[in-house]
C-alpha cells in the first residue's frame, strides 16, 4: 500500500518534472547533472524571450516592413526557440543514450574541447556575435546608415540612448558595429570556406598521387606563398572595384595554399598508414579513398587552421577597410567605422574605440577556440 | 646470500588522471644482489617499465610514487631523496637502457661527446681524459675503431651499434645496478643474441646487478638467475629460472609458458589464454587474473590472494588448496578444439 | 551450422579452381626503389629491396616468409599483390600473369587476393566504424544488396571471434589483438583465396598472439586459405608454415618444407637466425653461432653472395665474394643459395 503509494507519487513528481523541462528549456539536462549545457540553453531561451519582449514593436513590423533583414532576424529568433526547445525536449524524453554504439572520434575531441574552459567561453563569444549580428535589426531601433538631424545629434558620447555614442553625421555606433560585425564576420566565414575547400582538395590530391602531379601543384602554391598577400590584394583590388564580393573572393583565393600545404603534409603520411594500403588492396577506387578514408583524417588540422585563419581573416579585412579598399561607406564594416573616427580619435574616442573593441574580441575569441580545438583535436592524446 | 643490492618494497606507482586512477605498479617488492640478473616478465601493460622508472624517480606527474613504497639502495632510502641526490644517482649508481635505440640517443651530438657527458657530470672528468674513458667504453662494447666512431652522430650507427653505444653510455660511471628495459626488442634476433651475450659478459666482468626486462620468456630463460612474473601491476610469481621454467606454480606464467611458441618443436595447437588484461583502471576484484584463469573458483573472484616474502612464491589460492589444481590448460584446450 | 559466407566461398573456389599448378607464382621479381636527392629529385642510388625473388605457392599451403627486417618481406608481399610494380620479372596469380590485368581485371584480382598488416593501430581507418568498413567492402565490390550486408557483417565478425555489438565501434575502442581481428575480417570480407599477412602476430602479446595465430589456422582450415604468411620470427614459422622462405638482403637463401628446415637447416644464415632465437626450455645451455657484423644497406649491398660479409662458414673463399650463388635445388625438394653446400 504504502509501496504503491510511493511509486505513484513518484510517477505524478516525474510528470510535474516532465511538464516542467518541456516547459523550460535546459531543465532536463539540469536535472541530469549537466549544469554547462542547462544553464546555456536556459540563458539562450531568456535571452530570445527578452528581445522578443523588448522589441515586440519591431518584431511585430516584420511582416509590414518587407525588408530581408527583418526576416532573417524573425527566423534566427524563431529557429533559436525551436532549437533549445527541441534539444530539452530530446534530452527528457528522447531515448537515453545506447551503450553499444561506439564513440567516435569526433565525440571525444568535442568532450575534450568542453573540458577546455577558455575555448568554451569562446565559443560562447562567438555564438553570441553570431546571433546578435543576425539579430540587429530587433536589437537596435536606429538604422545604420539614416543621417538625421546632424547639427543635434553630432558626437554625441555614450549614453542610455546611443549605447556606444553618435559618429560624426550623428549616427548610432552601437547600430553601425552590430551591421558592420556581418559584414566582417561574412566575409571571414565564406573566404575561409573557399580556402578550406580549395586547400583541402589540391592538398589532398597532391599528397595522395605525388610525382608530377604534387610537384606541379606544390611549386604554385609555393609560388603563391612567397607572394607578398597585401600587394597581391591592393593590386587585384585597384584593378577591379573594391566590394564585398572582390574582397571576399582575393581573400578566399589567396588563403588556401596555406591550408593545401597543411593537407598535403598530412596526407603524405597517412598515404603511408596501413589502412590506406588496405583500400587499395581491397581495389577502391582512388576518389573513394582520398574522399573517404584520408580527408576525414586531416580535418582535425583544417580546423584548426579556418578558425586561426577566420581571426585573421577579420583583421585583413578591417586593415582594407582601414585603407578604404573594401566595403565603401556608408555600408559600414568594423574596419570603415574605425577610419571614420580616425580624425576625430581626441573629441570622439568613442566612434573608433568600440568597433575596435569588436575586432579585439572577435579575433581573440576564434583564437580561442582554435587552440582549443588543436589541443582536442590532436591525435597524440588519444590511444 | 650476501646483503641486497636493491630492495624495492611495496612500490605503488599510481597515475591520477582525469579518467580516474591508473594503478600501473601495484604493490611491488624484489631484491636484487651484486652480480645477479633478475628477470622481470609480463606482457605489456603490466607495469614494468613504470616499475623501472619509479626506481629512479623518474615518474612524471599526474604519475606518483605512493606513499609506504620503499626503494633503498645498499642502506640508502631512495624514495627519500632530494632532486639533486637522485640526479647523483642516475646514471651513475643506477643506470637505465630503453628499449628504442633511436629514440634514446641525441641526434645532435656526436656519440663520444654523449658517452663524456654523464662522465662529466657525474666524475667531473676533464674532456681528454673522459673522451679517453668513452673510447674504452665502446671498446669494451664492442664497437670496433672506437677512438673513430667516438665522432659520429647516431644516425650513422645501425640499430645495434646504437644499442651498444647506449649500453657504453650507461656502464660509463661503473653503475653498480643497470636497469635494462626491453633493450633488444626493437633489434633482429642475430643482434639481441649479441647483445645479450654482451651484457652477460660485461655483468660477469663489472660485478654490477642487472635488472634485466623483457616480455619475452626465452630471453629471460636465457640471461636471468632469478625471475619474477609480473601480472596487472603486481608479482605473481617469483623463483630462481630454473624453477620458474621447469615448474610453474602460477597459472599465469603456467599459460604464459604454454602460449609461447618454441622454435624447438612443433606444437599441434598453440594454447590461448582467453581474454585480454583489464584496463588498469579498473582491475578485477579478487585475483586479477581470476577472469581468464581456467582454475577460478569462487574465492578467486572475492579475496586477494597474498604473495608470500619467500624467494620461491606465487600469488595465488591454490597454494592453499592444491588439491583444485586440476583441468587447467589442457581442458581448456581441449574445450576450444571442439 | 555453414552459414553462407561458407557456402559462397566454396561454390567460388569450385568454379576457379578450373587450372592447376600453383595458386601463385613469382619468378625474377625485382624491386628496386630510386635514392633521390636534391631539389630535382636526382637520383642519387638505389635500395636493391628485392632483388631477384623465385618461389611458388601451392593452393592450399602456407608459404613462410622470414628474414630480418629490411631483408624486403613486406616488399615482396606487396609485389605478388600488385600494391607494388616490379622493377622486373613477374607474378602469375591462378595461371595469369598479373601484369596483363587491366582495370576490371585488376579489380577481379584484388576480391581473390588480400593482406592482412602487422600494426593493430595503423590498419585501421580511426574515423570508421568496423560496421562502415566492411560495409563498405562488401558494397563496393557488390558483395551484398543492402538487404543482407548487415547479415554478413555479423557473419564476419563471429567468424574472426568478434561480436555482432561490435559492428557499431570504432578502432580505438578495441585492444589490439581485436584489431587484428577486425584487419582478418576486413581481407576476409572479399571472399579471398590467397591471403598476404604480414607479421599479422608481431605486435601482440604472447597470449594474445596465441589466440590470433589459432584463428588463422581455422580460418586457412575453413575457407580453403592460401597463405603468405610473413614473420621475422622463427618460432611462429614452425607452428603454423608448410614451407619456408629464408631471405636475406633481398634474396631467397634457402626454400624448403618447413620441419626438414627446422630439423637441418642447410644454409650457414639458416642455421645462425636458429641457433639465435631464445627459447624457454633451452635456458642458458645452448650452442648459438655467432655472426660478426650487422646486416648490409639494401642501398650498397656487398658483391658476391650478399651473407658473405657475415658468413661463420669456414670454407668461406674468393668466389664468395665474387660469385652470387644461385638458388639451387638440392634432393628431397630443398632449395638453398650457397656456393659450399
Ligand atoms: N604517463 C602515464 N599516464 C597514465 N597511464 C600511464 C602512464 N604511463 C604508463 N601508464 C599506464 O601504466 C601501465 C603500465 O605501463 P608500462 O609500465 O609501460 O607497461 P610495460 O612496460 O609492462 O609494457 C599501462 O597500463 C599504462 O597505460
Ligand atoms: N617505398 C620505399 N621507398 C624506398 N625504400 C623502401 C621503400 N619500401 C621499402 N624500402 C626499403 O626496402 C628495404 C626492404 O624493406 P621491407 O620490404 O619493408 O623489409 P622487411 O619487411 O623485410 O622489413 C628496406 O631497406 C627499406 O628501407
Ligand atoms: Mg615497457
Ligand atoms: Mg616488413
Amino acid at each position: 500500500m504504502n509501496e504503491a503509494s510511493g511509486r505513484a507519487e513518484d510517477r505524478a513528481d516525474g510528470g510535474r518534472a516532465l511538464t516542467a523541462a518541456a516547459f523550460i528549456p535546459g531543465l532536463a539536462h539540469l536535472r541530469r547533472g549537466r549544469r554547462r549545457a542547462g544553464l546555456s540553453l536556459l540563458g539562450l531561451a531568456l535571452a530570445m524571450l527578452a528581445v522578443l519582449a523588448f522589441s515586440f514593436d519591431r518584431v511585430a513590423s516584420t511582416f509590414t516592413a518587407g525588408r530581408v533583414d527583418y526576416w532573417v532576424a524573425m527566423l534566427t529568433l524563431a529557429g533559436t526557440l525551436a532549437a533549445a526547445w527541441g534539444v530539452s525536449l530530446r534530452a527528457e524524453w528522447g531515448r537515453p543514450r545506447q551503450r553499444a554504439e561506439g564513440t567516435s572520434q569526433w565525440a571525444i575531441a568535442w568532450r575534450e574541447f568542453n573540458r577546455n574552459r577558455v575555448a568554451v567561453l569562446g565559443l560562447f563569444l562567438m555564438c553570441g556575435l553570431y546571433l546578435a549580428t543576425l539579430l540587429a535589426p530587433y536589437l537596435t531601433s536606429y538604422e545604420p546608415n539614416a543621417i538625421g538631424d546632424i547639427a543635434a545629434t553630432r558626437h554625441l558620447p555614450p549614453s542610455l540612448d546611443h549605447l556606444m555614442g553618435t559618429d560624426k553625421f550623428g549616427r548610432d555606433v552601437f547600430t553601425r558595429v552590430l551591421y558592420g560585425a556581418r559584414i566582417s564576420l561574412s566575409i571571414g566565414f565564406v573566404a575561409v570556406s573557399i580556402s578550406v575547400t580549395l586547400g583541402t582538395v589540391v592538398g589532398a590530391v597532391s599528397g595522395y598521387f605525388g610525382g608530377a602531379v604534387d610537384t606541379v601543384l606544390m611549386r604554385f602554391v609555393d609560388m603563391l606563398i612567397s607572394f607578398p598577400r597585401l600587394v597581391l590584394l591592393i593590386t587585384v583590388i585597384a584593378l577591379f572595384e573594391p566590394s564585398i564580393f572582390t574582397v571576399i573572393v582575393v581573400l578566399g583565393l589567396t588563403l588556401w595554399p596555406a591550408t593545401a600545404r597543411i593537407v598535403r603534409g598530412e596526407v603524405l603520411s597517412l598515404r603511408e598508414r596501413e589502412f590506406v594500403e588496405a583500400a587499395r588492396a581491397l581495389g577502391l577506387a582512388s576518389p573513394r579513398i582520398i574522399f573517404r578514408h584520408i580527408v576525414p583524417n586531416v580535418l582535425g588540422p583544417v580546423i584548426v587552421a579556418a578558425t586561426l585563419g577566420l581571426g585573421n581573416i577579420i583583421l585583413i579585412e578591417a586593415g582594407l577597410s582601414f585603407l578604404g579598399l573594401s566595403v565603401q561607406p556608408p555600408t559600414p564594416s568594423w574596419g570603415n567605422i574605425i577610419d571614420g573616427g580616425r580624425e576625430y580619435l581626441v573629441q570622439a574616442w568613442w566612434v573608433s574605440t568600440f568597433p575596435g573593441l569588436a575586432i579585439v574580441v572577435t579575433v581573440v575569441a576564434f583564437n580561442l577556440i582554435g587552440d582549443g580545438l588543436r589541443d582536442a583535436l590532436d591525435p597524440r592524446l588519444r590511444i | 646470500m650476501s646483503a641486497p643490492l636493491l630492495r624495492v618494497e611495496n612500490l605503488r606507482t599510481y597515475f591520477h588522471t582525469a579518467e580516474g586512477v591508473v594503478r600501473a605498479v601495484d604493490g611491488v617488492s624484489f631484491t636484487l644482489g651484486p652480480g645477479e640478473t633478475l628477470g622481470i616478465v609480463g606482457e605489456s601493460g603490466c607495469g614494468k617499465t613504470v616499475a623501472c622508472l619509479s626506481i629512479l624517480r623518474l615518474i612524471d606527474p599526474p604519475g606518483r610514487i605512493e606513499p609506504d613504497s620503499r626503494i633503498s639502495l645498499r642502506d640508502r632510502d631512495l624514495t627519500a631523496a632530494s632532486e639533486g641526490e637522485m640526479r647523483s644517482v642516475r646514471g651513475n649508481e643506477i643506470s637505465m637502457i630503453f628499449q628504442e635505440p633511436m629514440t634514446s640517443l641525441n641526434p645532435v651530438w656526436t656519440i663520444g661527446d654523449q658517452i663524456a657527458e654523464a662522465l662529466r657530470t657525474h666524475r667531473s672528468a676533464r674532456p681528454a681524459e673522459a673522451r679517453r674513458r668513452a673510447a674504452e667504453m665502446l671498446r669494451l662494447v664492442g664497437i670496433p675503431n672506437p677512438e673513430q666512431r667516438l665522432d659520429e652522430y647516431p644516425h650513422q650507427f645501425s640499430g645495434g651499434m646504437r644499442q651498444r653505444a647506449m649500453i657504453a653510455m650507461a656502464l660509463a660511471c661503473d653503475p653498480s645496478v643497470l636497469i635494462a628495459d626491453e633493450p633488444t626488442t626493437a633489434l633482429d634476433v642475430t643482434i639481441q643474441a649479441e647483445i645479450l651475450d654482451l651484457l652477460a659478459r660485461l655483468q660477469e666482468q663489472l660485478g654490477m646487478g642487472l635488472i634485466f626486462v623483457s616480455h619475452d620468456l626465452g630471453i629471460i630463460a636465457q640471461i636471468a638467475d632469478r625471475v619474477i612474473v609480473m601480472y596487472a601491476g603486481q608479482v605473481v610469481e617469483s623463483g630462481t629460472a630454473d624453477e620458474l621454467f621447469g615448474r610453474p606454480r602460477h597459472p599465469y606464467s603456467e599459460g604464459l609458458l604454454r602460449a609461447t611458441p618454441r622454435v624447438g618443436r612443433r606444437m599441434r595447437r598453440l594454447s590461448v589464454i582467453p581474454g585480454s588484461v583489464a584496463s588498469p583502471k579498473r582491475w578485477p576484484p579478487g585475483c586479477r587474473f581470476h577472469p581468464r584463469c581456467p582454475y577460478a573458483w569462487s574465492r578467486c573472484r572475492e579475496d586477494v590472494p597474498p604473495l608470500p616474502g619467500e624467494a620461491r612464491a606465487s600469488r595465488c589460492w591454490l597454494e592453499e588448496e592444491p588439491a583444485r589444481r586440476t583441468g587447467g590448460w589442457d581442458e581448456l584446450a581441449l574445450a576450444e578444439d571442439h | 551450422m555453414a552459414s553462407d559466407i561458407d557456402r559462397r566461398a566454396s561454390a567460388e573456389r569450385s568454379a576457379a579452381g578450373t587450372t592447376h599448378g600453383p595458386l601463385v607464382l613469382v619468378e625474377g621479381l625485382v624491386k628496386h626503389f630510386p635514392i633521390r636527392t636534391g631539389l630535382l629529385g636526382r637520383e642519387a642510388g638505389r635500395v636493391h629491396a628485392v632483388d631477384g625473388v623465385s618461389f611458388e605457392i601451392q593452393r592450399g599451403e602456407t608459404l613462410a616468409l622470414v628474414g630480418e627486417s629490411g631483408c624486403g618481406k613486406t616488399t615482396t608481399g606487396r609485389l605478388l599483390l600488385w600494391l607494388l610494380e616490379p622493377t622486373a620479372g613477374r607474378v602469375v596469380f591462378d595461371g595469369q600473369d598479373v601484369s596483363s590485368f587491366d582495370r576490371l581485371g585488376l579489380r577481379a584480382f584484388r576480391r581473390r587476393a588480400q593482406i592482412i598488416f602487422q600494426d593493430p593501430f595503423g590498419s585501421l581507418n580511426p574515423r570508421m566504424t568496423v560496421g562502415s568498413v566492411l560495409r563498405e567492402v562488401l558494397q563496393v565490390h557488390g558483395i551484398a544488396r543492402r538487404g543482407t550486408a548487415e547479415r554478413q557483417i555479423s557473419e564476419l565478425l563471429d567468424a574472426v571471434g568478434l561480436h555482432a555489438d561490435d559492428a557499431s565501434k570504432y578502432p580505438h575502442e578495441f585492444s589490439g589483438g581485436q584489431r587484428q581481428r577486425i584487419g582478418i575480417a576486413r581481407a576476409l570480407a572479399v571472399q579471398p583465396e590467397f591471403v598476404v599477412a604480414d607479421e599479422p602476430v608481431s605486435a601482440l602479446d604472447v597470449s594474445v598472439q596465441a589466440q590470433v595465430l589459432n584463428l588463422l589456422v581455422d580460418l586457412q582450415r575453413r575457407f580453403s586459405l592460401t597463405y603468405l604468411f610473413i614473420t621475422h620470427d622463427l618460432s611462429v614459422v614452425r607452428q603454423i608454415a608448410d614451407r619456408v622462405a629464408v631471405m636475406y638482403l633481398g634474396r631467397v637463401v634457402e626454400l624448403r618444407d618447413c620441419e626438414a628446415l627446422f630439423q637441418g637447416p642447410l644454409h650457414p644464415y639458416t642455421q645462425a637466425l636458429l641457433s639465435a632465437v631464445p627459447d624457454p626450455e633451452a635456458g642458458t645451455d645452448r650452442q648459438r653461432i655467432a655472426l660478426s657484423g650487422e646486416v648490409a644497406s639494401p642501398a650498397n649491398p656487398p658483391p658476391g653472395c650478399p651473407f658473405h660479409p657475415r658468413c661463420p662458414h669456414p670454407g668461406k673463399d674468393e668466389t664468395c665474394s665474387c660469385v652470387v650463388p644461385p638458388l639451387r635445388a638440392l634432393n628431397g625438394g630443398a632449395q638453398a643459395a650457397c656456393h659450399k653446400i
